[in-house]
């Protein structure tokens, strides 16, 4: 089982003999701190550093290089040493870079020496930093954890031990420069071929970390340590090679501030902050749990509010029902005392909440920003980075949920992929929402439009030739609408026309279906005809029923109830009203749709309390063009995969 | 009380209708607190004699807002409504077990709503077996945060009722109590124990 750490976040440590690799773009100095039970580094005796790599149970090389490979025993630490943190630093000098901003994100893997690579974290979002402390581990109840900590200083090592309570640490930052200068001016330093494999190499053979450091720290300097160890891979990898170190999947964007809360504070919320397997799935859980804590938080609130309501009503029935109470006097004072306790009870409430929504909105702040494109909004920066994906997201983004406690606290609504029943963007408008439609746009175009930025969000967030979209547009109304997905060409056939190209549309939808069923069924995939598409499809269905006869209805039920299992989704554009010549017939065809809308309502409702939540549909951002860009990537993508 | 190892001493042996006040050993109150069921079948005569039969009783835990019930938490409604109190889960078969708990509700005392003022705790027979069928009956309360258990409280011998109200923890200046109740009574479900439950507020 493997791991990747966002910031902030902990982990129990595999094993107590560790390889920690650390892997940066440019040569780094590496040094070990080690703390007492009070957070402080004592001494300059408790660093190891270039200049003095050895402590009992840690080891750091001599020099900085582009890749290290630390030998640590726990076990071997002393116990009046409460926490270890690895320390990165850029060396100073001529022709270094200076700040980590100029190099791929340094990465940082530590594993049993059998398992390498068992927890790993990249170091992100660091620009005029020139030292940061990466990891750190230290003893809670017996046993050690590791903690992705990514705190950078600008102000170099110095700062950064000064940080770490050290008195006099600019003195040891200049002993550390020295040292390794010493070393990137002699020849095997300077070979970026010390890498961890070569260094694992030597530290293997002995049975603790005081083993010889490797061969480019040997008192012999000249020595090539690629012939002496032909293990080691070509120096691209590790030194300003063309690799980019980050972590394919990880944006750069997270960006919090340290999650270091003071006593007594709440933690500072990070994104990630959840469990799962792989950073989406973390992120996916964490926005699920934020859902969860914002319905329950409010559900208490209501219920105390509740309480205070009636409590209040029953006092002051009490209050009239006694005879003495009638009169002026003492039954104004029951009264009154009632109200405070009514406004003390309710005010200790609202502070709760407050307090919890502070909290939620923090860590929204902090996990909307590290969302990747199929949880992320439009206007987020991520779109303006797309690339189309090599696997599909878990889950796509329908819009946004909120309390009317507090609109401004936005919870991401994500749907699980591939989608277990069709989308209904409703055209039709409810009671609740006259007043908030734009005038000049009339609502079949809002509910259009919106179904397309929800094709588009699907279409890009699927890999290349994954994901075909169709179009059933019977009268010719939604050309408008439907310009983003026609100008990109990611429409193989025109819009579906009249009844005909209705008829002809699902009797296409429908074979495949059968004909997927039947080969799942057989368990005989591969005996599907050559023509048949096993991308995923969207079928857009706007304007319904126009242009649908009795049996292109039934056809359409059909798709939406054998479609999704086999791939085949369902898009609805329809005002139910239009369909109400049908009648009960189709409601259970509504019900297995799920509904939104183009414009703000209040129809949804949580899973654990049913509290009623107001959707907003995503909104594109008004002076900028995001789906043409994204939509021509993956158009693109998609005719490279054809050719 | 002596200092105790962690997670393996009992904590105060109550009995009926003490209370304890709910705070950390060595001070601080408490956040988390796990209040668990055990119960053991008793053995019945039968050609193997220490037979036991599968006993399934229900652990809920009722919240109340002075004398208004609010919420509760039992095997068909898990968790609370507003968090704070969650359920670990319907055990059907308990009884079977060594001493461990059965069924265990988890309070989060931070959480729990401002006018929440008491958790009422029962257990109840839901195939009506009565207790004198089981042995052993117990609630404990446990420090979620380090696993030490700060009360317990053994029932007497069982008798001819289907239920029993264990327990309540209340609202005791800024910090909880917890009182042991151990009132027997009959129900299926909570639902039947409301009037039981109501003298005890």
């Amino acid at each position: 089982m493997t791991a990747e750490l966002v910031r902030g976040q902990n982990h129990p440590v595999p094993h107590t003999r560790l390889d920690i690799r650390v892997s940066a773009g440019e040569p780094v100095v590496v040094a070990v701190a080690l703390s007492d039970e009070h957070g402080r580094v004592p001494g300059a005796e408790w660093v190891a550093h270039p200049a003095r790599p050895a402590l009992p149970g840690v080891e750091v090389s001599r020099q900085a290089t582009a890749g290290h490979l630390l030998a640590v025993d726990l076990t071997a630490v002393p116990s009046s040493a409460h926490r270890a943190a690895v320390l990165l630093a850029l060396p100073t000098g001529p022709g270094c870079p200076g700040r980590f901003g100029a190099l791929a994100a340094p990465f940082v893997s530590l594993g049993a020496p059998d398992a390498p690579g068992t927890v790993s974290y990249t170091v992100t979002g660091l620009d005029s930093e020139a030292a940061v402390v990466a990891l750190e581990f230290y003893r809670r109840q017996g046993a050690w954890k590791v903690r992705a900590v990514g705190q950078g200083y600008a102000g170099g090592l110095a700062a950064c031990l000064a940080d770490q309570g050290l008195d006099r640490a600019g003195e040891l930052a200049a002993a550390v420069g020295e040292a390794v200068a010493h070393g990137l001016a002699r020849p095997a330093g300077a070979d970026p071929a010390r890498t961890a494999e070569a260094l694992r190499a030597a530290t293997a053979e002995g049975p603790g970390p005081a083993a010889d450091p490797g061969p480019a720290a040997s008192p012999t300097p000249g020595t090539n340590p690629r012939t002496a160890d032909p293990a080691a891979p070509p120096p691209a990898r590790t030194h300003g090679g063309p690799v980019d170190y980050t972590h394919p999947r990880r944006r750069p964007a997270v960006q919090q501030p340290p999650p270091v809360a003071p006593p007594g504070r709440p933690p500072v919320p990070v994104a990630g902050d959840a469990t799962g397997w792989s950073v989406e799935e973390r992120l996916y859980n964490q926005v699920w749990g934020m859902f969860e804590d914002l319905a329950r938080t409010t559900a208490a609130y209501r219920s105390a509010v509740d309480f205070a309501a009636s409590r209040l009503g029953r006092e002051h029935d009490r209050v009239l029902s006694d005879p003495h109470g009638r009169v002026a006097g003492p039954g104004d004072g029951a009264r009154e005392a009632a109200r405070t306790r009514h406004d003390e009870l309710t005010g200790r409430a609202r502070e709760a909440l407050d307090r919890d929504l502070d909290q939620l909105t923090a860590e929204s702040r902090a996990v909307e920003p590290a969302l990747p494109p199929a949880f992320a909004r439009w206007d987020s920066p991520v779109w303006g980075r797309y690339r189309v994906p090599a696997k599909a997201p878990m889950a796509l983004r329908l819009g946004d949920l909120h309390l009317p406690e507090r609109p401004g606290l936005r919870i991401p609504m994500l749907m699980r992929l591939p989608l277990e029943r069709g989308l209904w963007v409703d055209s039709g408008l409810g009671p609740s929402q006259s007043g908030v439609l734009p005038e000049e746009v009339p609502p079949r175009t809002l509910a259009m439009d919106t179904a397309v930025a929800h094709a588009a969000r699907l279409i890009a967030v699927h890999p290349a030739g994954e994901f075909t979209v169709r179009v059933i547009d019977a009268a010719g109304t939604a050309a408008r609408s439907l310009n983003p997905l026609l100008r990109s060409g990611m429409l193989d056939e025109p819009p579906a026309a009249g009844a005909a190209g209705v008829s002809a549309v699902l009797a296409k939808l429908v074979r495949r279906v059968d004909l997927v069923q039947m080969a799942v069924r057989g368990g005989a995939a591969d005996a599907l005809p050559p023509d048949l598409d096993t991308a995923r499809e969207l079928l857009i269905v706007s304007d319904f029923p126009r242009g649908f006869d009795d049996r292109a209805v039934t056809r359409l039920r059909y798709l939406a109830d054998e479609g999704p299992e086999v791939g085949v989704h369902l898009l609805m554009v329809a005002d139910r009203e239009d369909a109400s010549g049908y009648g009960p017939v189709l409601d259970p065809f509504w019900h297995s749709l799920l509904r939104i809308t183009p414009v703000p309502d209040d129809h949804l409702a949580d899973p654990w309390v049913r509290h009623v939540w107001t959707y907003l549909p995503p909104a594109l951002p008004e002076y900028r063009d995001v789906l043409g860009p994204v939509l021509a990537k993956a158009a693109e993508a998609r005719r490279a995969r054809r050719r | 009380m002596a200092d105790v190892s962690k997670g393996s001493a009992p904590g105060v042996n109550l009995t009926k209708g003490q209370a304890i006040s709910l705070e950390k050993k060595g001070g601080g109150s408490l956040t988390a607190v796990r209040m668990g069921l055990g119960w053991q079948a008793a053995p019945r005569r039968g050609l193997f004699g220490t037979r036991t039969r599968e006993i399934d009783l229900d652990a809920s835990a009722v919240l109340f807002a002075g004398d208004q019930p609010v919420d509760v938490v039992f095997f068909r409604h898990l968790v609370s409504d507003d968090g704070s109190v969650r359920h670990t889960g319907d055990n059907l078969v308990g009884g079977a077990g060594g001493g461990g708990d059965d069924e265990a509700i988890l309070v989060d005392l931070q959480r729990v709503p401002v006018h929440i003022d008491q958790i009422v705790f029962t257990v109840n027979s839901f195939t009506g077996q009565t207790f004198q069928e089981v042995q052993n009956a117990f609630c404990r309360i446990v420090d979620e945060t380090n696993g030490q258990e700060l009360a317990r409280y053994t029932l007497d011998g069982g008798g001819q009722y289907t239920a029993q109200i264990m327990a309540k923890v209340h609202r005791a200046g800024s910090g909880w109590q917890m009182t042991a109740l151990g009132n027997p009574a009959n129900g299926r479900t909570f639902q039947d124990l409301m009037p039981a439950i109501l003298p005890h507020l």
